[in-house]
């Protein structure tokens, strides 16, 4: 059979252990009946024709599975597709998250002079185009694909879920780049903050992404209809809007707290602590790291709620 | 389109392996509570005690009207759904102990193609191929053969969301035929597509049969198309198999009866004595009149519709041997929701 092919000459029965461990006993046969134990009967021997359908089955094998596709490879070609998904059909939608920064900047520098406030609008409002695409978006997109039946596509591929969450999720995170970058430099001229440590951003859009990313396909593959995915992402942006962008010092105790729970805060935070004239690398490092955890634990729950959400 | 039809049926001589095999499959949907806006809806057995043999190498069909457990039994066939109870075997896999080795097996043409709307088409192929194992030369290069295949070049380029439905469908049977697998599930793949793209989709799964030696489950609500392809079919109704044959097979169930129908221009003209006494063993839908009779009355009766006041009534006619909405009829089915394009 021609299955072998499909995954390459590479298909070995190293590679699938399956083949040769099958138990028989799984297959019964169509009467009912357990199956005869297998007895090594040539396929040329007289009277084979003659057999019953269980007995002629019991001694042939499966047909070999074709190779899966890996991890990476089919991360790789997820995030490809995403991303072209993303470039036809989201512009727009990325300049809504960009403007929407810029405003709220813009609106901020009224109230904000400068020192720690003006560096915690300008984190936040960067980080804010990131938590619209990565969490509300893709929120959105899962809950869409998982109402209407979509994630039969993949789930009836052999694609590694993880392949499937992280490549959708870091071509939405990737997508965020031009906007956060811009509203980063926009706003650090508007505040006259240092622009030399925006580089940060290199560290801080993957493992926000991460994080947010991982929390917005977990609401969209748990959520059991697609208008409550999007609404529970809208919740999450809305959320890292006002926690985010509004200077943590002048937010009351219980919802600081709200704060310190949203996966997004600690990205908010080292970039704030970057923009500083004398950056503390070491603090940037620290709230990176839990960033990073966070991102892991967030994609990972993400990874668990769409094995749930595609084999039900 | 292809021979075969005239297989024995339920013959003991059994091929080397069934392709699919299911033993007494039971999946009953929950019942919903009542809510605000929506009514309550009782327990559905859609799969209720479905046992079904599909042989290596054969076009086998799945038809029913919308509701008869088509996409129920299709979804437990791909690992996509567990049964309440009973048994799936994919190509000698238990595929309810081990839901994950039917991707592996075969390839799935669903329904719904939101996951590549907003992708062009070569990449939905490439992208699917790809995932399907392919590496990235391989995945390129049966793209380009599908593509070709299907005649999807000029719609290459262009997101399947820009396109018209039966152009979507088709580029989505063309991501289900990326990457070779010995089992094609294609749940109505033509729906919507002109007479071209459905021969090119014939033929395309008529090559693989018979180059891979590919077996095909369709899952069809169009009765047409049902008799052309198909070596097999299973007639489901509420969730159970009410017959299982070939085409030629099943409609010798019904008889010798023909179908005459007869449309009427403005009204029946009923006082023709002969008029009147069909009118009685008629199925009236609008100013169509549907009849079953045997060869030898039909015959009667399209020369007295042909002639006189009744000719002057008469709209158009057509007389037909059996179909396989007949079988259906005849078998106890719904009529409702069988296409016949």
């Amino acid at each position: 059979m021609s299955a072998t092919a499909a995954g390459g000459a590479r298909t070995t029965d190293e590679r699938h252990p399956e083949r040769r461990t099958e138990p028989r006993t799984e297959r019964l046969p169509a009467d009912g009946h357990p199956a005869a134990a297998p007895r090594p009967v040539p396929h040329g021997e007289p009277g084979a024709e003659r057999e019953t359908v269980s007995d002629t089955e019991s001694r042939i094998e499966p047909e070999p599975l074709a190779a899966p596709a890996r991890l990476w490879p089919a991360l790789g070609a997820v995030y490809r597709a995403q991303l072209s998904r993303a470039r036809f059909a989201r512009i727009p939608l990325l300049f809504v998250a960009t403007f929407q920064s810029l405003g709220i900047m813009i609106l901020m520098r009224g109230v904000v002079d400068g020192g720690a406030e003006a560096r915690a609008v300008v984190a936040g409002a960067s980080v804010l185009v990131v938590a619209f695409v990565a969490l509300n978006l893709l929120a959105q997109y899962f809950g869409q694909l998982r109402a209407s039946g979509g994630l039969d596509h993949f789930a009836t591929l052999p694609v590694p879920a993880a392949s499937v969450v992280l490549g959708a999720a870091g071509a939405y995170a990737s997508f965020t780049v031009p906007g956060v970058v811009l509203t980063a430099v926009f706003g650090s001229v508007l505040f006259g903050l240092p622009l030399g440590g925006l580089w940060v951003l290199v560290a801080v859009v993957p493992l926000a992404g991460a994080a947010l990313a991982g929390l917005g396909a977990t609401l969209g593959l748990s959520a059991p209809r697609a208008e409550l995915a999007t609404l529970c992402g809208q919740l999450g942006m809305s959320a890292a809007l006002l926690l985010g962008v509004l200077p943590a010092g002048r937010l009351p105790e219980p919802v600081r707290w709200l704060r310190d729970l949203l996966p997004s805060t600690y990205g908010v935070e080292a970039l704030a602590a970057a923009l500083e004239p004398v950056p503390e690398w070491g603090r940037v490092a620290v709230d990176l790291g839990v960033c990073a955890a966070v991102g892991l634990v967030s994609l990972t729950v993400a990874t668990w709620a769409y094995r749930r959400a595609a084999v039900r | 389109m292809k021979s075969g039809t005239g297989q024995a049926v339920g013959s003991v001589e059994a091929p080397a392996r069934a392709a699919v095999r299911t033993t007494d499959l039971v999946k009953t949907y929950p019942a919903v509570r009542s809510r605000r806006g929506s009514p309550a809806a009782p327990a559905v057995r859609a799969t209720d005690g479905v046992s079904l043999q599909v042989r290596r190498g054969e076009v086998f069909g799945l038809l029913g009207p919308n509701g008869a457990g088509k996409s129920t039994l299709v979804r437990q066939l791909t690992g996509l759904l567990r049964p309440d109870s009973g048994a799936v075997d994919l190509l000698g896999h238990d595929v309810v102990r081990h839901p994950e080795r039917a991707a592996r097996l075969l390839a799935y043409l669903s329904q719904d193609s939101s996951a590549l709307d907003e992708l062009t088409v070569s990449l939905a192929i490439e992208t699917t191929a790809r995932l399907r194992g392919l590496a990235p030369r391989a995945a390129r290069r049966t793209r380009d053969e599908v593509l070709v295949e299907l005649e999807l070049g000029a719609l290459a380029g262009r997101p399947l969301n820009r396109l018209s439905g039966g152009q979507r469908r088709l580029a989505c049977v063309g991501a289900a035929l990326a990457g070779e697998r010995p089992l094609l599930v294609l749940d109505e793949p033509t729906t919507g597509m002109d007479p071209v793209a459905r021969r090119a989709v014939w033929a395309a799964v008529d090559r693989r049969r018979e180059r891979d030696g590919c077996t095909v489950l369709l899952v069809t609500h169009n009765v047409i198309e049902a008799e052309t392809v198909l070596d097999r079919v299973a007639v489901l109704d509420r969730g159970r198999v009410i017959a299982c044959d070939t085409p030629g097979g099943l409609k010798a169930l019904v008889g010798d009866d023909v179908r005459l129908e007869l449309v009427w221009r403005d009204r029946p003209p009923l006082e023709v004595p002969r008029i009147a006494e069909l009118r009685a063993e008629a199925t009236v839908t609008g100013r169509r009149w549907t009849l079953r009779l045997p060869p030898r009355t039909a015959r009667e009766t399209v020369t007295s519709v042909t002639t006189g006041p009744a000719f002057a009534a008469l709209d158009d006619f057509t007389l037909a041997t059996p179909s396989l909405e007949d079988v259906y009829l005849a078998l106890g089915g719904r009529t409702e929701g069988l296409v016949k394009a």
